[in-house]
């Protein structure tokens, strides 16, 4: 058996009825395969991992791998899996957000779980539109795109899922695409290991939605243009307007539920 | 023989916002997610006191009231007893997660300490105008328990029942008191453990490989696997399977959505509370729950003082109504007299079971004034 093939057995649920929701040429599943690969790099085992995931077509993920697994209300993913590490902190808590769910409806819980640095690794998939609804505009769309509700070219300016992390204090904060699935397992794997809160957006295309709508006929072309215009942060100089990948924040802070238990243990009554 | 000494209990002057909070730490309760919000504030702050220095005790103010709810049902399915609290407008933010409450069997107590409304409206004066609400605020067909509390010691019996019937029956349970009952200060005594009835939720009796997280079992609640022991489920707001994964298939639906409501129908006995004073020979009764019955109580012991046979209906359950209780009231009184402090939300209930047998009055205040015995005498007489 071959390495995926054996992967595929260990990590994935036999009883749930395939075929998964992704469209052909979707991004996800590589993100999902990097996830997988990381936990079995990383020999967590399955049963301390916690997949939290939100609603759109990243919340769906959560289903096909075998661990514990919660699909939240569409936003709250980050609530979730708060009350989840602070109630067992034992667990690996990875959040699943597509960039409607972090950086839109769930933005609020996105800073303050930076702020709170709860040991959670936020996992944003950043496709740039809502795909599951049908195409409409993202807080992630970039200036002038297309899309279902920006017909005429989005006039807003997109937030930037790494700034907004690192202004908000995350411990660790980073970024990569699923066109560098090396690079994201790298990543993936420091930020679930990494204490308190971390941050991992994962640029991913979606041929069916963003792609049509913003002349990417093919979906190879989505691809190729991730290789083209994202550059390494070591090599990325003030004013390249390519994306930089890697590591942009890297604290050592303890995490919330840390603290929590210090504060539990020197509130124990001395003897 | 053994002389058993009289074990004295501890005594309190406490509000009726203190004393839930100290029912639900005595009914197992070790989370806590919060958002400050007058008049229910004082739980959270004692809370925030008591559960750092308990066992594994976690208190979390969150960043706002959705992310309590979600923090409290993450909490829920790691196995914990968890509870949030707030008001008016707090309760509507939350309404979005309680269904999903209901719909993932989340076992969990939602305190809300009723003020005037809508909108910000009357922060620390007292209301009755979210008894519908707590029945149908959230979207979608679903079942729910609502409770109440009329004195601060019942605040304290209310919310260990509150917390007893979410393990029991895997539900939200939403226990709604008004500001008056929250801020009122009276003398509660704080029973030892082995006087109280504390249930847990049941644990799966199975290995993980035969284990179905939503199967049909005997009473309609199945076993619940907190995270983090070998279980692996998953956990879903879209209609599952048996398994907990998502189905469109009509059979399955139907089945998970007539097993949600029927594990409370079929224990309407057990989950509908009522208190009944001076009905046997009542020709007049009052129906009235929160604040209200207790200006009621005062109200019918005057009448009867005067020779009028006026008995009292308190509501501890609000939802699912209680049905058989009232039906019997209005079946004896020729009049039935439902007071409340916002414009008939119960009164519909009374008039919708009633048929036609009985006399229905209202008697409704919505200036944040409490409505007062007197009144209530005026009204019977």
């Amino acid at each position: 058996m071959s390495d995926v093939t054996k992967l595929i057995h260990e990590y994935l649920r036999h009883n749930k009825k395939f075929p998964h929701v992704f469209c052909a040429g979707c991004g996800h599943g590589i993100v999902l395969g990097s996830l997988v690969r990381s936990v079995h790099a990383l020999q967590l085992p399955k049963d301390n991992v916690v997949i939290v995931a939100g609603i759109g077509c990243s919340g769906r993920m959560a289903v096909y791998v075998d661990f514990n697994t919660v699909h939240t209300a569409h936003g709250r993913a980050l609530t979730f899996a708060t009350g989840i590490k602070m109630a067992n902190p034992e667990l690996n808590v990875i959040c699943v957000m597509g960039d409607g769910d972090a950086l839109s409806i769930g933005g609020n819980h996105l800073i303050h779980a930076a702020r709170r640095n709860i040991g959670v690794t936020a996992l944003v998939l950043n496709n740039q539109i809502y795909g599951m609804t049908g195409g409409q505009c993202s807080p992630a769309t970039p200036q002038g795109d297309m899309s279902m509700t920006s017909p005429y070219g989005s006039l807003e300016q997109p937030f930037d899922t790494v700034d907004l992390a690192k202004a908000a204090g995350a411990n660790y904060v980073a970024r990569s695409t699923s066109f560098h699935a090396n690079q994201l397992d790298k990543l993936m794997q420091e930020a679930i290991l990494h204490p308190g809160f971390s941050v991992l957006e994962a640029l991913t295309p979606c041929p069916t939605q963003y792609g049509r709508k913003n002349k990417f006929r093919h979906v190879v072309d989505m691809y190729n243009w991730l290789k083209k215009n994202t550059v390494k942060v070591e090599k990325w100089k003030e004013g390249d307007s390519r994306i930089p990948t890697g590591v942009f924040q890297n604290l050592d802070r303890p995490g919330l539920e840390e603290r929590y238990a210090e504060l539990r243990q020197s509130l124990q009554p001395q003897e | 023989m053994a002389h058993r000494r009289r074990r004295k209990r501890k005594e309190l002057f406490a509000q009726g916002n203190e004393a839930v909070a100290q029912g639900a730490l005595l009914a197992g309760c070790s989370f806590y997610a919060g958002y400050p919000i007058t008049p229910s504030t004082e739980i959270m702050e004692i809370m925030a006191q008591r559960l750092p220095r308990i066992e594994d005790g976690v208190f979390l103010q969150m960043e706002d009231e959705i992310a309590s709810m979600g923090a409290a049902i993450g909490a829920s399915l790691t196995g914990r007893k968890a509870m949030t609290a707030t008001s008016g407008p707090g309760f509507s933010l939350k309404q979005e997660l309680i269904g999903y409450a209901c719909m993932v069997e989340a076992p969990l107590v939602i305190v809300n300490v009723m003020r005037g409304g809508p909108s910000t409206g009357l922060p620390t004066s007292p209301a009755q105008g979210d008894v519908q609400m707590a029945r149908w605020g959230t979207h979608g067909d679903h079942p729910i328990i609502v409770l109440s509390a009329s004195t601060v010691p019942e605040c304290l019996e209310m919310t260990v029942v509150a917390f007893n019937m979410a393990e029991k029956y895997r539900t939200p349970v939403i226990l709604l008191i008004d500001e008056v009952t929250a801020h009122t200060r009276e003398k509660i005594t704080i029973p030892h453990e082995d006087e109280l009835e504390v249930l847990s939720r049941m644990q799966p009796a199975v290995p993980p490989e035969w284990f179905k997280p939503y199967a049909e079992a005997a009473r309609g609640v199945p076993a619940m696997a907190p995270i983090g022991q070998g279980y692996r489920c998953h956990v879903t707001g879209l209609t599952h399977d048996q398994m907990g994964y998502p189905t469109s298939r009509p059979d399955e639906v139907n089945e998970f959505m007539t097993r949600l409501f029927r594990k409370i129908d079929n224990y309407y006995h057990d989950v509908v509370l009522v208190d009944e004073y001076c009905l046997e020979d009542a020709q007049y009764a009052v129906v009235a729950y929160g604040c209200v019955a207790r200006s009621a109580r005062h109200a019918v012991d005057q009448a009867r003082e005067r020779g009028h046979k006026v008995g009292l209906l308190t509501l501890r359950t609000l939802f699912p109504f209680a049905r058989p209780a009232v039906e019997r009231l209005c079946m004896q009184c020729e009049h039935v007299l439902v007071p409340e402090m916002n414009m008939g939300q119960i009164s519909r209930e009374v008039k919708r079971v009633n048929n036609g047998r009985s006399r229905i009055r209202t008697l409704n205040r919505v200036d944040g004034q409490i409505i007062t015995p007197s009144e209530i005498l005026k009204a019977i007489l």
